[in-house]
């Protein structure tokens, strides 16, 4: 709550903004070393397959980085938040009638952008709407009860979608074609470069919308003391509303990835989701953008170690034993300039 | 509401004679109220329309399955209620007194020992766990807590299901030992058939564990939870260790959910991992806010009524709206059958609302304890100074 708690910037300093990028290509770098130890010719397809799945969780941390940054709440129902995406984007793509991958580039593009917008717009106004009926009210209330209704309303979103449109597993046609990038050293899929690119580009924009405009500002300052940003005439309430827009919008576009990318989808698939990116934003230091973007991709690094050498089965184990290790070695996490309160 | 409450001076009824008189011996009230459980519940299921729904032996089989959620709830309500922790991975331990029976009572590892002392192994087995855990994590804000908890709960399944040749996998572990009571009481006879002595055995258990509870909330002990739970600075100001305190309540909940869990595997004779999921964690969290956080008997009372209704009250309802033959209802294109609806997939989704409902306008819960209910109200002033500057700012404008 006071002014050691957390802020939604980056380092403040020119030397600490070189940390995050260093130590991320440090992390990348032994991640391929230990991949290539345990998967030989097959290293170049996991690494890329290790940092798109990265890209995936980072794009759902950053939605409980940023909510946990500016109302410390940790919002249970992001993860259904972003499986809820998932399902708009199967919905859309159906409804469009489109079974299979489009070969066409100019349609390819087209149905993108509605998919990908569609699902940002729905999921991010239901965490508007979460965020108003379910939050707000509790915002002075003990820390118990928004901890509480979180939970609630992850298992709402949860059997909404699981008795009102399948509880079983749903199979989301891969619109981008499977056909691969020859670079002559390696070859990497569309998919793959198409789900990097594109989370990339999400985070640049959200870096830029933080660092640079008012709105951005207003969160900032919320983060950090909210009764000083309200005197300074920060509406409180638009900027709350306006975080879990962009955090949920985050997470329908992280949906619509599981689909173009994973191609099924389950009414659970939430649940785990969420563990492994809240673990990444702790990883990173909860609070901080970048830090979650790294502590994304570390889990997406580590998930695929684990499968690599033999214990795919195990990988749920693995994360959560770096989220207690982090917890108890570093708990304000790698990047961490903000305190973790201890009280 | 505490044990050194004063007897007032003018006794107006028999009645009032009779709380002031429990109040002050609440041992005593909860030995009563199991001995009245004993003998009335068994009675009530004879009564239509209960007895419409089961027999008298159905019912109690029911009974005793509804006394393992009680058991879940009321330990929860020491980390939930008392302390004010959030729980998420309650199921956790639950599966480890389960596992920890199958381990000392079935031909797996060849042991066989007593029910009686598996109930306190598993219980000290699950209570090394939450010590385990919790330490690390309560040293952190309480949020860190759910999270962890939240793993826990998800891994421990994962970590049965996985370790093949440690824990048979997804066929988990058959042929558990029943109890015996060795011929003494006259409640013999354990046995899938009968699930009298099962009943007995579980009101006993709840009534001792009830005991303990409502022993240690009155005590110094329970007492620093309190103050923890209302501002954890001030009760550490005022010398309380609240790391230490924190984690007894943290681990005395996972021991009774470690009692239930071996009595749960003694009950059903079979372990398998599937049994131990989030869902049971979350059933074992609404019925705490339901019955009231940190009041131990309405905590009891609502776990065993929401038990019954998802156990028997939504199939019952099921069966009753369908033999109304009710018309099916056109919105648009939408087609509505009520008759058709199966009430049981509602039932999270149901206990989903029910939280959020219940925190928002209720969250002391439907038996409230009179200092939570304090508690919770106290941000109305708050709430009033804020509605002031609004309308301060629409003045302004």
């Amino acid at each position: 709550m006071t002014a050691e708690a957390t802020a939604l910037s980056g380092p403040r300093f020119p030397v600490a903004r070189l940390r995050g990028p260093l130590i991320l290509l440090l992390v990348i770098l032994a991640s391929y070393a230990v991949i290539a130890f345990g998967a030989g010719e097959q290293a170049p397809a996991q690494f890329i397959n290790a940092v798109t799945i990265g890209a995936l969780y980072a794009l759902i941390a950053l939605g409980y980085t940023m909510v946990y940054g500016i109302i410390e709440l940790i919002n249970f129902a992001h993860g259904e938040i972003f499986m809820c995406g998932s399902f708009v984007s199967w919905s859309v793509i159906t409804t469009m009638g489109i079974t299979g991958a489009i070969t066409d580039i100019p349609r390819l593009v087209i149905v993108l952008v509605v998919v990908f917008l569609i699902s940002m717009l729905v999921m991010g106004v239901v965490g508007v709407i979460i965020e108003r009926f379910a939050y707000r009210r509790l915002r002075n209330a003990p820390r118990l009860a928004p901890l509480i209704t979180a939970i609630g309303v992850s298992f709402i979103l949860q059997n909404i979608i699981s008795v009102g449109i399948s509880n079983s597993v749903v199979t989301i046609p891969q619109l981008i074609p499977n056909t691969k990038l020859d670079f002559g050293v390696f070859s990497i899929s569309v998919i793959n470069v198409f789900v990097i690119a594109l989370a990339l580009a999400l985070m640049v924009a959200l870096h830029l919308f933080i660092t640079q405009t008012r709105l951005g500002t207003a969160m900032r300052s919320t983060a950090m003391d909210r009764e000083a940003a309200q005197l300074m005439g920060v509406n409180i309430n638009t900027t709350i509303a306006i975080t879990f827009f962009i955090g949920s919008a985050l997470a329908g576009a992280a949906g619509v990835v599981q689909g173009l990318y994973i191609g099924v989808t389950v009414f659970n698939i939430g649940f785990n989701y969420g563990l492994k990116a809240f673990t990444a934003a702790v990883l990173g230091g909860i609070g901080n953008t970048t830090g979650a973007v790294l502590g994304g991709f570390v889990i997406g690094f580590l998930e695929v170690i684990s499968q690599v050498y033999g214990y795919a089965n195990w990988s749920e184990a693995v994360v959560f034993g770096a989220l207690v290790a982090v917890l108890i070695f570093r708990p304000t996490g790698i990047l961490g300039q903000q305190l973790a309160d201890r009280a | 509401m505490t044990a050194t409450s004063t007897v007032p001076p003018r006794r107006p009824s028999p009645i009032g004679r009779i709380r002031a008189f429990f109040g002050g011996h609440q041992s005593l009230a909860i030995i009563a109220g199991a001995a009245v459980v004993l003998l009335v519940l068994p009675q009530i299921a004879l009564l239509p329309p209960f007895s419409g729904f089961g027999t008298q032996k159905d019912w109690v089989g029911g009974f005793s399955n509804a006394g393992v959620f009680v058991l879940l709830a009321v330990g929860l309500n020491v980390v939930v209620g008392l302390a004010g922790l959030l729980d998420l991975g309650y199921a956790a331990f639950f599966a480890i007194g389960a596992y920890t029976y199958a381990y000392g009572a079935s031909p797996f590892l060849n042991l066989h020992i007593p029910f009686w002392i598996m109930l306190i192994v598993g219980a000290a087995v699950a209570a090394a766990f939450g010590i385990l855990l919790g330490a690390p994590t309560l040293r952190l804000r309480g949020d860190y807590l759910a999270i962890v908890t939240l793993g826990f709960g998800e891994i421990v399944p994962v970590v049965i299901l996985n370790a093949n040749n440690y824990t048979n996998g997804t066929n988990g572990i058959t042929g558990l030992a029943q109890p015996s009571a060795y011929g003494l009481f006259g409640v013999d006879g354990f046995g899938f058939s009968n699930p009298w002595p099962y009943f007995v055995t579980v009101v006993g258990i709840v009534m001792v564990t009830m005991i303990l509870l409502y022993r240690l909330q009155d005590s110094r002990l329970g007492r620093a939870w309190v103050a923890i739970r209302e501002d954890e600075l001030a009760a550490a100001s005022m010398g309380i260790n609240t790391v230490t305190t924190k984690l007894l309540a943290f681990s005395i909940g996972a021991t009774t959910s470690g009692l239930a869990g071996v009595f749960y595997a003694s009950k059903l004779g079979v372990v398998t991992p599937d049994q131990f999921g989030f869902t049971v964690s979350f059933t074992a969290l609404a019925m705490v806010v339901l019955g009231g956080m940190g009041n131990t008997l309405g905590v009891a009372a609502g776990a065993f009524v929401i038990y019954e209704i998802q156990s028997t009250g939504l199939k019952q309802l099921g069966q009753v709206v369908q033999s109304l033959h009710l018309p099916v209802v056109a919105l648009g294109p939408i087609k509505v059958d009520i008759g058709s609806i199966n009430f049981i997939n509602y039932q999270y989704l149901l206990y989903g609302l029910a939280l959020v409902g219940m925190m928002l306008l209720r969250p002391e819960g439907l038996f409230p304890s009179r200092r939570r209910r304090q508690e919770l109200h106290e941000d109305t002033d708050e709430v009033a100074e804020f509605k002031s500057a609004e309308t301060l700012e629409a003045i302004d404008r």
